[in-house]
């Protein structure tokens, strides 16, 4: 047995080989004159999951809500700091806020379906995005529920009630809702937790297979599901003053066997508090 | 203070090792002193007692799955758990060592000795010293202790060489002598794998503490 | 032991005989309520539904109002309740819109929802002068149709935002975050979600503002009904008769009317009224159910 070097261990991942997808400087966030974000810095790989872990109340949702602008509709945000997408400053005044979300898409903790049809639910987005002819979108609705795995199971009810649908089903089809404007990024705002433990892993498993096409950021407080599920982990704690920071960034492996942070191990380990 | 429940059973387990690593530490003695004074009957019963250790062996590692399987341990604590299933293997070969000295003792018999043992006591005090200390720097994370017990199984192995040459001397002299001088030479074997083993259980120290796989020494066998 | 158990059941007993007050007390309070309303219903229809046959309710009036049928009336009050809703529910839901979706919450939008909030007590006799002033003189519209339905619109003006308002801000917001994630505009969230989902609300405030244009006679008084007319109109520069205020004319102001005919036409005002809150009840119920499961 040689001696094996801890970085090319790591590295077996492949992510050294992913290139940024969106590159998080400095940001910080007001709320009014309270801070929510101090300092935040670290890369997304494309194809890849990137999770937010920390424990409540550490602003990793509003981190998150930072990478499509949906904090911009909270009156007296501001953000400080820069946050690039294929090098391009998404903050930058000059940039359009609605292409902006049909790039980078989200979806929601508790799912919410439109009250509208299968079918409209998810052609709503190309709808609103101009096309009409229903040839192209009924191609759209099956191609986006078929990336969702929930094609098979809504293809005789597409003209059905979403909200008749099953919390899990209801959660796959605001993917494929999302999935339908052909995003690049696609946000997870805790989108496992109001789901039983079936589901949780057919959605667990639907990220593994989106990352060929698209780069995921998962919130989660769910550790052994941040552990299952993603390539690298931001761990955010809260600050005495309540300011969200980032406390350490790598890949998932390193973070969950080797944490180089004392309070990323405490978090881990569950000797919290 | 949270996972009360994990906390005990993480420490059952590391107490239960260093039980085990204590009854391994004994028998090796006890089969040296076995050899010593030809007493075949605590060789026989050092034979008999190597089920104790399989099986407290076993019983460890089905509590560590039990943990694992139970409460998801991460990081440090998974590190730790991975650690004490790796020595205990360990641990249960140098049983088997021990134990094999025992059953060749018992077939020396009573012949007279070849010569008076010096070299063989010297390796298996080296190699339980080695043992000992490399569970102390287990129970204590002591890093700078672990490594420094791979280097001593330089040691051992240039002691076996001794012994190695002597033996083949006498086997050349004089041939009637090669059945007593093989069993020598394999309790010899039996002893530098120990020394060896206590390597093992050294590096797994550091991996434990430190996250590395580091191989600290190269055995020349 | 037993002295625990009957502490025990005076207790029990003591709710029970509070309870039993406090629903007799809350049936009392209800009934007080409903009975008169009944009554009154009853009354009306007694009273009036001798008048009812084919002539009263489609011919003209003759002899003063003495003889002859409402028909006008009838129509005069449906082009009331047409031209309020007309222009009540468009300008009403489009300002509930600004104010709930566009306008920035501070200390000026709180004013105006209290205005609008007030807007809904001022009595009717003064939007009917205003309208007056504003409608017939000001803008020259004359004593018309239009400037009934306009003054009549003001009025259902102020609950017809209240009520879209209302409707417009149960719309979970979740409904907005979704729609803006998938990249929609502000506006198409709101025409395409919002509005759609807030439309019972709307709609039944529109109708209730219909409902309750049919029963005013104080402001369509002053600007341009009419007690008598030979013809029908027929353009909204042209005057009208409505029932609310024949009711009222030949209740009060027109000697030798029978009995028999003022109950009728309590009667018909009476049920359109209904007729159009039932109409509101059944709408709302569809449009629930089809957007729901």
């Amino acid at each position: 047995m040689v001696g094996i070097d801890k970085n090319i261990l790591i590295s077996s991942d492949g992510l050294e080989s992913k290139h940024t997808k969106l590159r998080i400087k400095n940001v910080n966030l007001f709320y009014g004159n309270f801070q929510a974000l101090r300092n935040i810095t670290f890369d997304i790989p494309a194809n890849a999951v990137t999770a937010i872990i920390g424990p409540s109340g550490c602003g990793k949702s509003t981190l998150l809500r930072v990478l499509n602008r949906m904090n911009d509709i909270i009156p007296n945000t501001r953000v400080e700091g820069t946050v690039e997408l294929d090098a391009q400053n998404i903050y930058d005044p000059a940039l359009d806020v609605v292409e902006l979300r049909r790039r980078v898409g989200m979806v929601f903790q508790r799912p919410n379906p439109f009250p509208m049809s299968v079918f409209d639910n998810v052609a709503y987005g190309p709808r609103r995005h101009g096309k009409r002819r229903s040839s192209e979108l009924a191609d759209i609705v099956e191609t986006s529920l078929k990336k969702a795995a929930l094609w098979d199971e809504v293809k005789d009810k597409l003209q059905q009630s979403a909200l008749a649908l099953s919390g899990g089903q209801q959660q796959r089809l605001c993917i494929a809702r999302a999935l339908a404007v052909e995003p690049e990024v696609i946000l997870m705002d805790e989108p496992c937790s109001a789901l039983d433990p079936i589901a949780t892993l057919k959605i667990e498993d639907l990220m593994r297979e989106l990352i060929q096409n698209y780069t995921i950021v998962i919130v989660t407080h769910n550790m052994q599901q941040a552990a299952r599920v993603s390539d690298m982990v931001s761990f955010m704690m809260m600050e005495p003053d309540r300011a969200g920071i980032l406390v350490e960034h790598g890949p998932a492996r390193q973070i969950f066997t080797v944490p180089k942070d004392k309070r990323t191990e405490d978090y881990i380990t569950g000797r919290f508090g | 203070m949270t996972r009360v429940v994990f906390e005990k059973e993480l420490r059952d387990l590391q107490d239960q090792m260093l039980l085990l690593g204590s009854m391994v530490e004994k028998t090796i003695t006890r089969s040296i002193e076995a050899l010593k004074a030809r007493d075949l009957a605590a060789a026989k019963q050092i034979v008999a007692d190597d089920e104790k250790i399989d099986l407290k062996r076993f019983e460890i590692e089905e509590k560590g799955i039990d943990i694992i399987a139970t409460q998801q341990p991460m990081a440090s604590d998974l590190r730790i758990i991975i650690a004490v299933l790796s020595i205990i293997t360990e641990l249960e070969r140098m049983g088997d060592h021990a134990e094999g000295i025992g059953k060749v003792t018992i077939l020396l018999g009573d012949e007279p000795p070849l010569k008076p043992l010096v070299d063989i006591p010297r390796m298996a005090e080296k190699a339980t010293s080695m043992l000992r200390r490399s569970l102390t720097a287990f129970v204590e994370r002591n890093l700078e202790a672990a490594k420094m017990i791979p280097a001593e199984d330089s040691e051992v192995d240039q002691l076996y060489d001794q012994v190695y040459r002597e033996l083949l001397f006498f086997m050349l002299q004089d041939p009637k002598t090669i059945t007593r001088a093989t069993y020598l030479l394999w309790i010899a074997h039996n002893l530098e794998r120990i020394a060896d083993r206590a390597t093992n259980i050294a590096e797994r120290v550091v991996f434990m503490i430190t996250g590395e796989y580091q191989q600290l020494h190269i055995s020349k066998y | 032991m037993t002295n625990g158990h009957f502490a025990r059941h005076e207790q029990h007993r003591g709710h029970l005989v509070s309870q039993r007050l406090a629903f007799t007390l809350l049936g009392l309070a209800t009934a007080v309520v409903v009975v008169p309303v009944v009554l009154i219903f009853l009354y009306i229809v007694v009273n009036g539904a001798p008048a009812m046959n084919w002539t009263f309710l489609t011919s003209g009036p003759s002899m003063g109002g003495r003889e002859g049928g409402i028909f006008p009336a009838i129509i005069g009050t449906f082009y009331l309740m047409l031209g309020t809703v007309l222009f009540a529910l468009p300008v009403g839901m489009l300002a509930a819109v600004y104010l709930t979706e566009y306008a920035r919450q501070n200390w000026l939008t709180r004013i105006i929802n209290l205005a609008i909030v007030n807007l809904a007590g001022v009595p009717s006799i003064v939007y009917g002068l205003f309208g007056l002033g504003f409608f017939v003189m000001l803008l020259h519209f004359g004593m018309s149709i239009l400037s009934a339905s306009l003054t009549l619109a003001c009025q259902a003006l102020a609950m017809m935002i209240t009520a879209s308002r209302e409707a417009l801000l149960t719309v979970p917001k979740e409904y907005r975050e979704a729609s803006l994630a998938v990249g929609a505009t502000k506006w198409q969230t709101i025409r395409h979600v919002v509005i759609p989902e807030a439309m019972p609300g709307i709609i039944t405030g529109a109708i209730l503002a219909m409902s309750r244009a049919a029963g005013e006679t104080a402001p369509i008084l002053a600007v341009g009904a009419a007690f008598f007319l030979p013809t029908l109109p027929t353009s909204p520069f042209d005057q009208f008769m409505a029932l609310a205020y024949h009711l009222y004319t030949v209740a009060a102001n027109v000697p030798g009317v029978s009995k028999v005919t003022i109950w009728g036409v309590a009667l018909v005002l009476v049920a359109v009224v209904l007729t159009f809150d039932l109409g509101a009840i059944i709408i709302r119920l569809r449009v629930r159910r089809t957007r729901r499961v």
